[in-house]
């Protein structure tokens, strides 16, 4: 069996949702991203304590038609893509402190 | 700004959501520059409380670029404590500082705290230069040492540059100083008016063969024939266009708690002591106003062959008593970039190439029956008709 992973949100980056869609900026290279639909959900989720796997069984495969093992590879994807813009950090366990706020608005 | 960006501005723009927002701390400072346009004194600055709540409602109106500003932001004993705030609720944050403050400690917190960029006022490379505009002796050293003590941080850092008389023949200088310290530069070629209103320091702005050189200088301009290209005129997409992105996606809040369309356009609209930030961005009618305003809405400029490619400003405009109304200083950087005067421009001066078709008109010992001349004028030798 395979460690479960965490994600968190970087404490280095910037957040707002706009509209319904987030942008992030990485402050390490200033780049600007806008998240989907499927990233937003991971990045909303991404509090550094709850598993990956939990997350796409929960949030992704609740709301999507998809099967656990396809959403996991390509969750899996999205986070190292995301892991290497500095906007997401990733470990094999629990990372309470990282996480910040997702920018969102009250 | 990135294709991203833009696109995300024009979303903010059709959201009504402000994405981005100068904040002054304070306007006290510790360096007293000839052309600065604050009032230095203390008036009753917001309180750290007052920030911070603020900060919190700026977030949730969608407030994404956050500009921490001043009078020099370290001043203010509870900085850290403010930024601290800000960067929990997720701004993307530019600092704007003469750095005197700054060293191994401040940058160091700087870094931690996730700062996007630091923007450090720079006037000339020289000492004797920069450190007579600041009125600080040892301010160009001590603001290099502070760009130094960030870069070794490895943060992004802009040295700002304004042209003014004082310091016409040094930008070069500067340009080769922020090369030599791995950063940014930038040139504002206006020295705008004071918040009040006093146009004094606007002796200060550079001339119109200062203007030309930096405007035909391929490193600041790019594509120089493009820059300086005559005006294609004005069509129907420009006359819909809008001036900028004060009141539109981006605001100023003051010290005090003022909310103006932008730091360079002192319109009151309100003041969040009183009155919610969101309530004041969505519904206060001077915001509403400005909004309203297209280029087919000015007189003046709508008609000028300038109208589409002018770096119009409202706000100078506004501080020359007319909001929808030409901005001087701007038909003085359209003249020297594009060598057409615009009308306002002509009104304005006596232009050097119409003094060869225009008649002399000799006045010789004007006798009491000529009328109610002024005493003055009746002394005159040479009067230059318009």
């Amino acid at each position: 069996m395979t460690s479960r992973r965490y994600v968190a949100r970087s404490k280095a980056i910037a957040a707002r949702k706009l509209g319904e869609e987030p942008m992030v900026m990485s402050a390490t290279d200033s780049t600007l991203f806008t998240l989907d639909e499927v990233a937003s959900v991971i990045w909303a989720a991404a509090d550094g304590v709850t598993p990956l796997d939990e997350i796409v069984e929960k949030k992704i495969c609740a709301l999507y038609d998809v099967s656990p093992e396809v959403a996991l590879k390509d969750a899996e994807a999205l986070i190292e893509n995301l892991a290497e813009h500095g906007l997401l950090l990733l470990s094999d366990e629990p990372l309470v402190e990282a996480s910040v706020s997702q920018g969102e608005t009250r | 700004m990135s294709n991203l960006g833009a696109e995300m501005a024009a979303k903010a723009l059709k959201l009504n959501i402000p994405i981005s927002v100068q904040l002054d701390v304070t306007y006290r400072c510790n360096e007293r520059c000839v052309h600065c346009y604050l009032d230095h004194d203390d008036h009753g600055e917001m309180t750290t409380a007052e920030i911070r709540s603020l900060l919190d409602q700026l977030a949730d109106a969608g407030v994404f670029y956050l500009t921490i500003s001043g009078g020099e932001i370290l001043m203010r004993r509870d900085f850290f404590e403010i930024l601290e705030h800000a960067r929990a609720r997720t701004f993307c944050i530019k600092l704007k500082t003469n750095g005197v403050l700054i060293r191994e400690k401040e940058a160091r917190r700087i870094r931690e705290l996730g700062v996007e960029t630091i923007q450090i006022s720079i006037y000339s490379h020289r000492p004797e230069v920069h450190d007579a505009i600041t009125k600080m002796p040892g301010s160009l050293r001590q603001s290099i040492n502070a760009v130094r003590f960030l870069r070794g941080q490895g943060l992004h850092v802009t040295l700002a540059n304004v042209l003014m008389l004082e310091n016409a023949a040094d930008y070069k200088g500067v340009r080769a100083l922020a090369a030599e310290l791995g950063v940014k530069c930038t040139l504002d070629p206006t020295v705008t008016p004071m918040m009040d209103g006093d146009r004094s320091i606007l002796k200060l702005n550079v001339d119109q063969t200062a203007l030309r050189e930096v405007f035909r200088n391929q490193e600041l301009v790019g594509n120089v024939e493009e820059f300086c290209a005559p005006p294609p005129g004005v069509d129907e997409d420009a006359l819909d266009s809008l001036p900028c992105s004060a009141g539109h996606t981006a605001c100023y809040v003051s010290p005090y708690g003022d909310v103006y369309p932008c730091v360079q356009f002192p319109l009151p609209t309100g003041n969040v002591r009183q009155t919610k930030f969101l309530d004041i961005w969505r519904y206060s009618p001077q915001l509403n106003e400005v909004r309203s305003i297209t280029l087919r809405d000015m007189p003046s400029c709508s008609k000028c062959a300038h109208g589409a490619t002018c770096t119009r400003c409202p706000g100078l405009a506004y501080l020359e008593g007319n909001m929808r109304g030409p901005s001087s200083q701007d038909c003085e950087k359209s003249y020297a970039r594009k060598g057409i005067p615009s009308e306002n421009y002509k009104a304005r001066h006596v232009l050097p190439q119409s003094l060869n078709s225009v008649q002399l008109v000799q006045i010789q010992g004007l006798r009491p029956a000529m009328g109610n001349i002024p005493a003055e004028a009746a002394k005159a030798d040479v009067v230059v008709g318009a």
